[in-house]
């Protein structure tokens, strides 16, 4: 338990990160990585939610009736999603209307409720909120590198500006529409999980 | 026999019966919530590794998604939008906190009467019935009926479609899976990342279904 604050940010970066080890929050979000602009603001908004909650979780945590602790949580998640919704459509509304109903949804992603209910619960305020800034960053890490390869091989563009001329434009580059569909979403993370465990064997399911 | 109704109707109900099955195949089909928008990934992958299990866990979210959709709507429309309850009052922002209550509320209800009159069925579903709750498929199915300004009837329609949609698509997987344990798979591959690849040519096949 007696974990450095760094181990704390790092480990579930790469060690038990939460996508690709323990098949948590996947749900929300990949919806939004066709363009890297949007999967950056998803995982700050992750980020943030899961740091907050954790930390305030742990700080009532002595006090939580455990029949009712669900409830709680739920509560204290929800209103943070609610204050990031706002300060979205606040600050950057055309981004909020791309993101659509996926912000909302960050209340019922796992890694949120599941850092909660496992860490937060049980240890200080302090370690709760960096262990919500480390999965955070994990869940952030696997959403940039898809949003990465589906925005360059789809559009040809990284964050909007344009990197490879499309044949449209008259450049060179013909995009690879199949990257801007669902699937391919899904491809990605079953060859980054392969590639993560190439060079971590111990991390392979035994069948 | 319906389409019989369909075609001696008046004019406005086969356009509103047209209307709403084509809602429910787009719902089931092309929207896919797990297969097009990536809801309900987690319960998804993780309760599809065997068919009986996947079939009851996809019943229980077609029922509950039948009933809160239509709910989370009329609350929606009665009691948060801007000048529902008194005019100058938009109470909009409170829109996740309620949906998410009400989720909760009926699959405490629904847990409730499952026990007392289906107990084999209850027994069967055991821990994934309170899983549903955070179940994102749930959600984002009311959040889309909330964005898309679906009508009460329509919303009907969509709860169940979406729901049947899910079910449809975790029992495939299940069965998949099933006979995916005698094939040879590459170790780093193993369990999670095939079973994401399988996912990803699932999605690949739904969307054929665009043409309809």
């Amino acid at each position: 338990m007696a974990k450095s604050t760094q181990d704390l940010i790092f480990d579930p970066v790469f060690k038990s990160n939460p996508i690709a080890l323990q098949v948590l929050g996947i749900c929300s979000a990949l919806a939004v990585t066709t363009k890297l602009s949007t999967s950056f603001t998803m995982s700050l908004a992750v980020i943030v939610v899961t740091a907050c909650s954790s930390a305030a979780i742990a700080a009532i945590r002595n006090r939580i009736p455990s029949s009712i602790r669900i409830i709680v949580q739920m509560t204290i998640i929800a209103s943070l999603v609610i204050v990031v919704d706002q300060v979205l459509k606040a600050f950057a509304y055309s981004l909020s209307k791309e993101l659509a109903v996926f912000v909302g949804l960050i209340i019922t992603n796992c890694i949120v409720m599941g850092r909660a209910e496992g860490f937060a619960m049980k240890n200080s305020v302090g370690d709760s909120f960096f262990d919500g800034i480390g999965n955070g960053l994990g869940y952030g890490l696997i959403l940039m590198v898809v949003g990465f390869f589906r925005e360059l091989f789809g559009s040809g563009s990284l964050f909007g500006i344009q990197l490879m001329e499309l044949k449209a434009n008259g450049g060179w580059y013909e995009p690879n529409g199949l990257m801007l569909l669902s699937p391919s979403a899904f491809f990605i993370i079953g060859i980054f999980i392969w590639v993560l465990r190439s060079f971590m064997p111990e991390q392979v399911e035994a069948e | 026999m319906i389409f019989a109704i369909v075609s001696s109707g008046d004019p406005t109900f086969t356009e509103w019966f047209t209307n709403l099955l084509e809602l429910f195949l787009r719902s089931a089909f092309v929207d896919n919530l797990a297969l097009a928008y990536f809801l309900g990934m987690c319960t998804f992958l993780a309760v599809s590794k065997n068919v009986k299990t996947a079939i009851g866990l996809g019943i229980a979210v077609i029922a509950v998604q039948a009933i809160t959709v239509p709910v989370n709507n009329l609350i929606f429309n009665y009691c948060l939008k801007e000048g529902a309850i008194a005019s100058g009052v938009d109470l909009e922002f409170l829109h996740l906190i309620c949906f998410i209550g009400v989720i909760a509320a009926m699959v405490q209800i629904l847990e409730l009467v499952l026990d007392k009159f289906f107990p084999s069925l209850y027994n069967q579903l055991g821990i994934f019935l309170p899983l549903i709750t955070v179940n994102c498929a749930i959600l984002g199915g009311t959040l889309f009926m909330k964005e898309r300004d679906y009508s009460l009837d329509e919303s009907v329609v969509f709860g169940i479609g979406s729901g049947f949609g899910w079910a449809a698509a975790i029992i495939g997987l299940a069965g998949i899976r099933e006979k995916l344990k005698y094939s040879d798979v590459p170790p780093g591959l193993r369990g999670l990342g095939i079973t994401f690849i399988i996912v990803g040519l699932m999605a690949l096949g739904f969307q054929a279904f665009l043409g309809i």
